[in-house]
């Protein structure tokens, strides 16, 4: 396991302006244990910066997946505190975990839309928090939502899908659909749970690109779980390693030495 | 079935192209033995059938032309297997929703599941004709006892298949849409609702054309619609109105089902 | 769609349907709700019963209990004879419906007489119940299990014979054509060609109709086809409600085990 401690978070340049930053996500302390006594998650401290992407790196099993979806809560941390906007998202219940889980985007990586509702009640859906339940019924949503609609399609490249059902679209398509979902929430943060890894190389690419440049324009932080470490390097700000549950790197992707990367995944050969 | 056996003729065994499936053939030979056994216990004698055909012949003869002289009496008959059956419906589906949205294993720990699949199974254990029995003596004759018949049966086949469809779904898509924020109702709507419709309006609409079938039976046994009708002409040997009866309620469930066919096209 | 170019562009709309299905969505849903309230304002029921309804169940629910245990001798020859009547009946269903089912299937027959002619005996026979079969029945052979076999075998050719063709409609037309080509003969074809490929279908068609079947049998008694339907009949004329539980708890018994045979027969063919 590897033992080498956090890197950069509490010493490096600049990391105080971080954790100050109101648009930040500060993890303190952040424990999962599915069976008691083998946690997956143990202790992490973790600042999101609040612009720019940030790609946790990682083998698989190392928590990377639990770490993101503790964020939103669709899995329960054991012990620890996710503070993002003033709140602790580890302690919301009820209707104040659906307020914030609103202003929570989140990217899966079987892309996850209703399958057999059309690109544009896929989308509407990212409006679900904010609109009352007779208004999904009817599919009445309120004209700005429906314009918003479109010029995600435009902006993600599907102009002419609206009418489409999701279970006609390639995954490249269908992926682009679930980012322009997540966006239509009008997030302060956007969380990607693996979002290339169904994907072919160029359509990650593509989704990769597109999930920087629409969370960039809109001055939304993005944090992305990736396996990839050369997406990972071409598109993040910065990039978290983990290893055995631990951080055990949390920098900028240029500094990430060969050595770091062995630290993170083990082993020589794979980086053959 | 074909098969090429044996060795050949200088006696070395070869290996045989089709073995010849000796569990298939005795099935089918026991299959066959039974259906002999069990057609004497029965009591098909030759005798029986021979004379029966005989009857049968006299039988279509009274039978024919069909007769419609006692139109108000078919007519009204007809409409109130047709309340009967509708109002079965509706109120069948309301209550079979939620128990069968209890009794889904996904959604559900089984100390709740367990009872509402045994309630289900009891509700469709029993033919609608012996509830229907049940439900006259209980609460007397007339419509009321054949509408609480169907209920049940309706309540034991949309549940049972509502669970299993709601047991088929893909949660993931559940949890994406929860993920948004949406509240439970707006999660069902758009989350579970889409992926259960279709499949719903399916049995529904066949749990209808199974209603307005038996409703038109329940008269039998007293429970309301054209079946007393139906079984007082067939007491009185005016076979002519039972056929004419008969013709009735076929055109009307052939009707009933082109009617279904298009409300599942329109809502699917 | 309009250009998102101009300055100041016309709203894009969506509608989850077209308006004609809009139109027909409410034009159902009005003519639903329309029969429900109707039926319910039409129907003739006594409130009192309805009030009354609840107590009197529990008065039966009571008169049933304890079972008469002498009774189940009788009750047990008579599910032995409604076992024979759903599966004889069942199995003369399939030898009927299995050549009808050929004419009925596109693929097979080529004739659209022929196919509709078939359709419309399967409709026919779906749509008269089973009950009223066996009163016809009963009237040509008399009373007795004869009569409700029959009803049983006639009503169950609709169901099985419907089932099938679909089936045979769903083979995969490649290998068909392949033994047409070698020159394969119409019986051939059919043995090497349709049923290997309907088979599994078939056999889960006449196993849910015999479970279907065995249901249908224990009522047939009442109009006196033979069957537990027999003594059910005898001990209601006669009040004799703790004869009747027994009946029942025969019935519901037999229904049980026939799900559990027909699911274990069902994970190992399919």
């Amino acid at each position: 396991m590897a033992g080498s401690a956090l890197r950069e978070t509490a010493a490096g340049p600049g990391a105080d302006v971080r954790a100050d930053d109101p648009r930040a996500l500060v993890i303190r302390g952040l424990t999962k244990e599915y069976r008691p006594g083998q946690p997956v998650l143990k202790g992490i401290d973790l600042v999101v910066p609040g612009t720019g992407l940030t790609a946790i790196i990682g083998p698989s099993g190392t928590g990377k997946s639990t770490l993101i979806r503790c964020i939103n809560r669709l899995v329960q941390p054991t012990s620890g505190e996710i503070l993002f906007r003033g709140k602790d998202l580890a302690q919301l219940s009820g209707r104040s975990l659906r307020r914030a889980r609103r202003r929570i985007g989140m990217v899966f990586q079987e892309y996850n839309l209703v399958e057999r509702l059309t690109v544009m009640e896929n989308l509407l859906c990212g409006r679900l928090g904010y609109v009352p339940a007779w208004r999904a019924w009817l599919r009445r949503f309120p004209e700005a939502d429906i314009a918003r609609a479109f010029e995600l399609l435009d902006a993600v490249g599907l102009s002419g899908f609206a009418t489409r059902r999701a279970d006609a679209l390639s995954g490249g398509q269908r992926q682009r659909v679930g980012i322009a979902r997540a966006i239509m929430q009008e997030p302060e943060i956007v969380l990607a749970d693996e979002p290339t890894s169904s994907l072919d190389p160029k359509s990650s690419v593509e989704i990769m690109e597109i999930l920087s440049r629409l969370a960039a324009e809109r001055g939304v932080p993005v944090v992305v779980n990736i396996h990839n470490v050369a997406l990972a390097q071409r598109f993040a700000a910065r990039i978290v390693g983990m290893s055995g549950g631990h951080v055990v790197y949390d920098g900028p992707p240029d500094r990430l030495s060969e050595r770091d990367l062995r630290g993170i995944y083990g082993g020589e050969n794979w980086l053959e | 079935m074909s098969a090429r056996t044996g060795p050949d003729p200088s006696g070395a065994s070869r290996d045989v192209a089709f073995r010849p499936n000796w569990t298939a053939r005795a099935g089918w030979a026991l299959l066959a033995l039974y259906a002999l056994y069990a057609a004497t216990q029965l009591g098909f004698e030759p005798e029986r059938l021979a004379s029966g055909l005989g009857h049968g012949r006299q039988f279509l003869a009274r039978m024919f032309p069909p007769n419609f002289s006692r139109w108000e009496l078919i007519q009204s008959g007809i409409a109130e297997s047709l309340q009967i059956a509708v109002i079965a419906t509706v109120i069948g589906i309301a209550v079979a929703l939620p128990i069968g949205f209890l009794a889904a294993r996904n959604l559900m720990p089984p100390w709740v599941t367990w009872p509402m699949r045994a309630l289900i199974a009891l509700c469709r254990s029993f033919h609608p004709i012996i509830v229907a029995i049940l439900f006259v003596k209980a609460i007397g004759f007339g419509a009321l006892a054949g509408v609480m018949a169907l209920i049940v049966a309706s309540v034991g086949f949309i549940a049972k298949l509502f669970a299993e469809a709601i047991e088929e779904i893909s949660l993931k898509q559940v949890e994406a849409v929860r993920a948004t924020g949406a509240g439970f109702l707006s999660t069902l709507i758009m989350g579970v609702q889409p992926q259960v419709l279709p499949r719903f309006i399916g049995f529904a609409t066949y749990q209808l054309d199974s209603n307005l079938r038996n409703s038109t039976m329940v008269g039998i046994v007293g429970g309301g619609g054209i079946g007393a009708t139906l079984f007082t002409a067939y007491q009185r040997f005016d076979y002519d109105v039972v056929l004419a009866i008969l013709i009735v309620i076929v055109t009307l469930i052939m009707v009933a089902e082109i009617v279904s066919g298009w409300a599942r096209r329109v809502f699917q | 769609m309009s250009a998102a170019a101009s300055a100041a562009p016309t709203p894009r709309r969506w509608q989850r349907f077209t308006p004609l299905k809009r139109l027909a969505r409410l034009a159902f849903t009005l003519f639903a709700v329309a029969a429900f309230v109707a039926s319910l304002r039409t129907i003739e029921v006594i409130p009192e019963f309805l009030y009354d309804a609840p107590d009197q169940l529990a008065d039966l629910f009571g008169r049933m209990w304890p079972m008469d245990l002498g009774y189940v001798g009788p009750t047990l020859r008579a599910l032995v004879e409604t076992l024979h009547i759903a599966t004889l009946g069942t199995l003369i269903a399939i030898g009927i419906a299995v050549p009808i089912g050929l004419l009925a299937a596109r693929n097979v027959t080529s004739s659209l007489a022929l196919n509709l002619l078939a359709k419309f005996v399967f409709v026919t026979s779906r749509s008269v119940n089973s009950l009223v079969w066996a009163l016809l029945f009963v009237a040509v052979f008399g009373p007795g299990p004869l009569a409700g076999t029959l009803a049983i075998a006639l009503r169950s050719v609709g169901f099985t014979g419907k089932l099938f063709a679909e089936a045979l409609e769903e083979a995969n037309r490649g290998s068909i054509e392949a033994l047409q080509a070698a020159g394969a003969g119409r019986l051939s074809t059919l043995l090497l060609g349709y049923w290997p490929q309907v088979k599994p279908a078939f056999w889960s068609i006449a196993l849910f109709r015999w479970d279907i079947n065995i249901r249908e049998s224990a009522v047939l008694g009442l109009v006196g086809a033979g069957g537990i339907g027999v003594a059910l009949d005898t001990a209601l004329n006669l009040l004799y409600w703790d004869q009747v539980a027994v009946v029942l708890a025969a019935i519901f018994g037999v229904v049980i085990l026939a799900e559990i045979v027909v699911t274990q027969l069902r994970s190992r063919t399919l």
